[in-house]
């Protein structure tokens, strides 16, 4: 299977100032520390991390909206971070979409929904339809959707939750893109909304012929919908694999907590791990080694020190710990 | 996919759909401020309709019935109501052509001190770097200048070099009046440029100029209808304030201001009525443009129209 | 309402309404519920069920004057809380029911210290002033923050989000208070840290014997951290119970809904349970069963009249006239 998308090496430090009067001193936020992983045409990817992890600034930096600082990102094989001219990166926007968390502040407050939906194919217009056309699409959208007519003309305040995010994904696709980056998209959503949404987007994504790349914290809505997954920590990738093998056999101590961490609505389950001690990491000043070994309840003498590369642990599943069999440091 | 709640139901019947219309009109013309529209009255209907209510010609003297007090008084009488003015001209009607005057200038200065500053505003808050910078440091050195000063040398520069008319006052005050504007739309785009629905544009591909247009200009309408309505006041007093120092109107025509530059000697004299009256409809006119622009703030603000609108049903 | 051996709390058919200019807004519209002493009770419910608005009602912190208790009892230690003045429920809040809210950001105050904001709960109390500082680092390690001694003089902006909630809760237990209401106390957290913080909430529960309120979204919170449950939607309880019976045998159909929509670790199926349509806009309910529209099993009677509470095998009760012995 093609891959879709690849990302090599992917770096993002943010300058922060750290005070200083005469001369300001510099530090860096390292939100985005050597990220790599590829997404395969049709499948559906998922992003698994808490606050830090660096993965709301990676689908930033997958949409352009932040510069990197190194690495590459291959969009259908083309190097999209060296785009210069605005047709290139028109191209890859009709590509690349994405819909955000919270569809309330997403969407315009001031422009009604059928202008909201129709927005994309007005920038884009590449086959040259009449307003009149692109009006008949996004009703033919927002029908793919869920929704019915009498919302065009309505005001994104007017909507309930579960609506706007339906209208953010109608935007989303409305240009037929080949990808569409997810951030956190059922969370802000209540819970019995949330199935309705996540059916919607399998639907969508097998009518379509979508891609998807998810952002979330929830694993079991990731577990649910991804076929690969990612797990991220303080800038990097913990654990990838496919979504059944990492579930089933979670590798990286981190990946077993955050499983363990997760409220089971079973009244008879007994957490058999007990809580991670210690706060998460601060990405300005990134504990030494691994970057986990703070928190780590198995963390070895090394850990401190040199810093664990992903290591094959079965046939597409990879690990970044020192505590996998033949572990690999990085030299 | 269905909602809870009961869906009222549309009657039959374009008798029925009429009924619905002028009711919910009715409503909104409930809520509406009667005050402040009462205060702004006289500007707008005199200034549209003018030459229409003229009760006598407003420039042809008579010094026959010269000073004469106002009808309710001793020596009054009603045909000339509120009384004459020095050289005979019957006031009502002398204020009803100076609000036109009034009219004009207030409407055209705030306009074209409003898009001068809104565009200036949203370049600068959007551009950042360098072009806020130097759109902000501009913005400094007008403010530095005291405004009256800076009309006054506009419009009199602009008399010198033989522009007539209402014309001068106008760009005098557009220059001197763009600040405000300008530094309240740059805040508030600078916030809204954080805003989501600004990064999800720019994720569709919209360019800057889109951006500006639809996507903030919309958000920052609100907040200059509140001050431009509060602006009105400012451009009547600036045009009075002209007028009174001798380069805003020119007679014959009048506007308020004038008539109480030409006749305030008359004030301790005995014909107090000259300016007084054009005084109050000033006073009440900056007034009522005051309230109104406090009404549209809690009218638009989201935040407590939910508490004047009823709630919107799914 | 099943009051047994005296409840610590005992809430009969609470109404709470919000005037408003656009109409009357029946936040919580007849709830009934008890907290036994030393028990954790779990309020749960979608956002706009009115679940915060009840523990607002209990501390009487409601926003004036929109909000107004318009009938209904609320019995704490058999004491009429509706019924008290402002200046005895003064002396309750805190010291007798205490309360955790959901931002902690927003509710500690930005410009005070960490430490001073501990004291000041210990200072209503009219602690002497050599203890009050041991008692402060008492309070704060016992909340399990690190290196209390040197972080007295931190600012809240300086704590992460644990931290900081951490900080509330020890504001919260700081007097020893009877109830601990705690409105969505991990909504804000990362997982790993909500983790953290409910063991913690747990511990402190069970060494002081306080009752807890535990409001939540998240049914395995509830699971993990409750011993009996009350649902709420759109203003009322649906169903309440013990934690074991409402889990595994839910009566009323929102629950079982509820259950099975929701996405489980381990269990990946072909396309997730889905309940239809929205919560309902609480200035405009549906007549009859609140829950009727969007119901699988709804009868005419559903959708005529709101249903009464049905004890459920002896624990707890559901309101659906599925349960009515006439119906059946």
């Amino acid at each position: 299977m093609e891959n879709l998308l690849e990302v090599q090496h992917l770096v993002k430090y943010f300058p922060i100032s750290a005070g200083g009067f005469f001369r300001r001193r510099y530090k860096s936020c390292q939100a985005v520390d050597d990220i790599s992983f590829t997404v395969p045409k049709g499948s559906c990817f998922g992003l698994a991390g808490e606050s830090g992890s660096g993965k709301s600034t990676l689908a930033k930096l997958l949409l352009l909206l932040e510069q990197a600082t190194r690495g590459s990102i291959l969009f259908e094989g083309r190097d999209v971070r060296h785009f210069r001219s605005r047709s290139d990166l028109l191209w890859y926007r009709s590509r690349l979409q994405t819909v955000f968390q919270d569809a309330g502040s997403s969407l315009s407050p001031r422009m009604r929904i059928q202008d909201i939906v129709s927005e994309p194919l007005e920038v884009h217009n590449q086959k040259q339809l009449s307003l009149s056309q692109i009006h008949a699409r996004a009703e033919e959208v927002l029908h793919d959707v869920g929704l019915g007519a009498n919302i065009l003309t309505r005001y994104p305040h007017e909507l309930s939750g579960g609506q706007k995010q339906r209208v953010a994904i109608a935007r989303a696709i409305i240009l037929e893109p080949a990808m569409v980056i997810l951030d956190e998209p059922v969370s802000a959503l209540d819970v019995s909304v949330r199935a309705q949404i996540l059916n919607l987007l399998a639907d969508l994504q097998e009518k379509h012929n979508l891609t998807y790349l998810i952002i979330a914290h929830d694993l079991a809505v990731l577990q649910q919908i991804t076929t690969r997954i990612a797990v991220m920590y303080l800038g990097q990738i913990v654990e990838i694999g496919n979504t059944p093998a990492v579930f089933s056999q979670p590798t990286h101590p981190y990946t077993q907590a955050l499983l363990a961490a997760m409220p089971v609505p079973d009244p008879r389950h007994i957490k058999r791990v007990s809580a991670l001690s210690g706060e998460i990491g601060n990405p300005i000043d990134p504990p030494p080694g691994c970057r986990f070994h703070p928190r780590c309840p198995q963390a070895g003498a090394e850990c401190k020190t040199r810093l664990p590369v992903l290591y094959e642990v079965s046939p597409g599943h990879e690990v970044a710990c020192s505590l996998t069999e033949a572990g690999q440091w990085k030299s | 996919m269905k909602s809870g709640g009961v869906k009222t139901e549309i009657s039959r019947g374009s008798l029925n759909r009429y009924r619905i219309e002028v009711a919910r009109i009715g409503q909104w013309l409930t809520r509406l401020p009667f005050i402040p529209i009462i205060c702004l009255l006289p500007l707008f209907v005199f200034g549209i309709f003018g030459p229409l209510l003229y009760l006598h010609d407003p420039h042809a003297p008579n010094l026959l019935i010269a000073m004469q007090s106002p009808a309710w008084m001793a020596g009054g009488n009603w045909a000339y109501p509120l009384g004459t003015d020095q050289v005979g001209r019957d006031l009502l009607t002398r204020l009803i052509e100076g609000a036109r005057s009034s009219l004009i200038v207030a409407i055209f200065g705030v306009l074209f001190s409003g898009l001068l500053g809104i565009f200036l505003g949203i370049l600068a808050g959007f551009a950042g770097g360098k072009t806020d910078n130097f759109i902000m440091r501009i913005v400094d050195t007008f403010m530095a200048i005291p405004q009256i000063f800076l009309m006054l040398i506009i419009a009199a520069a602009l008399r010198r070099a033989g522009i007539l008319g209402l014309t001068p006052i106008i760009i005098a005050i557009a220059i001197s009046m763009w600040v405000p504007y300008a530094r309240m739309v740059r805040g508030e785009t600078l916030s809204l440029k954080q805003r989501e629905f600004v990064a999800l544009a720019r994720v569709t591909g919209c360019s800057s100029r889109r951006i500006m247009l639809k996507h903030i200009f919309p958000g920052v309408i609100n907040i200059i209808v509140v001050m431009a309505t509060t602006q009105l006041g400012g451009a009547i007093m600036a045009e009075a304030g002209m007028s009174f120092l001798g380069v805003g109107v020119q007679p014959p025509n009048t506007a308020w201001g004038l008539m109480i530059s030409e006749s305030n000697k008359y004030i301790t004299s005995g014909a107090w009525w000259i300016p007084t009256f054009a005084g109050i409809l000033i006073t009440i006119t900056i007034l009522g443009s005051n309230l109104l622009g406090d009404w549209l703030r809690d009218a638009l603000d989201p935040r407590t129209r939910q508490a004047m609108k009823k709630i919107k049903r799914n | 309402m099943n009051n047994p051996d005296k409840p610590l709390l005992s809430v009969e058919n609470l109404k709470t309404y919000f005037y408003t200019n656009a109409g009357i807004v029946k936040a919580v519209d007849g709830v009934s519920f008890y907290v036994r002493p030393g028990e954790a009770l779990g309020l749960a419910g979608e956002s706009g069920c009115g679940k915060s608005i009840t523990c607002h009602s209990i501390l009487r912190l409601l926003p004036k004057p929109a909000g107004r208790i318009v009938s209904g009892k609320i019995l704490f230690e058999g004491v009429d809380l509706v019924t008290q003045p402002e200046s005895r429920m003064r002396q309750w809040r805190g010291k007798e029911i205490s309360m955790i809210l959901q931002d902690p950001l927003m509710a500690l105050n930005p410009v005070y210290t960490i430490g001073n904001q501990v004291a000041e709960s210990f200072q209503l109390d009219k602690v002497a002033r050599k203890s009050l500082q041991q008692k402060v680092i008492d309070v704060l390690k016992s909340v399990k923050i690190p290196s209390v001694e040197e972080r007295l003089n931190t600012y809240p902006f300086q704590f992460s989000g644990g931290m900081r909630q951490r900080t509330c809760a020890a504001i919260a237990i700081s007097r020893y208070p009877k109830l601990l209401i705690a409105d969505e106390p991990t909504t804000s957290l990362d997982v790993t840290i909500q983790d953290q913080f409910i063991k913690l909430l747990k511990e402190i529960q069970q060494r002081h014997h306080m009752a807890l309120i535990l409001v939540t979204h998240d049914l395995g919170l509830v699971a993990e951290s409750c011993d009996r449950v009350a649902i709420m939607y759109a203003g009322r309880i649906v169903e309440t119970g013990s934690v074991l019976r409402v889990f595994e045998n839910p009566a009323h159909p929102y629950t079982r809904a509820l259950m099975q929509a929701i996405p489980r670790l381990g269990q990946k199926n072909k396309r997730l349970f889905q309940i239809e349509g929205e919560p309902p806009n609480p200035a405009n309910l549906p007549p009859g069963c609140y829950f009727h529209p969007r119901c699988h099993q709804a009868m005419e009677h559903c959708k005529q009249e709101y249903p009464p509470e049905i004890p459920i095998q002896g624990d707890g009760y559901a309101a659906c006239w599925r349960y009515h012995k006439e119906e059946a």
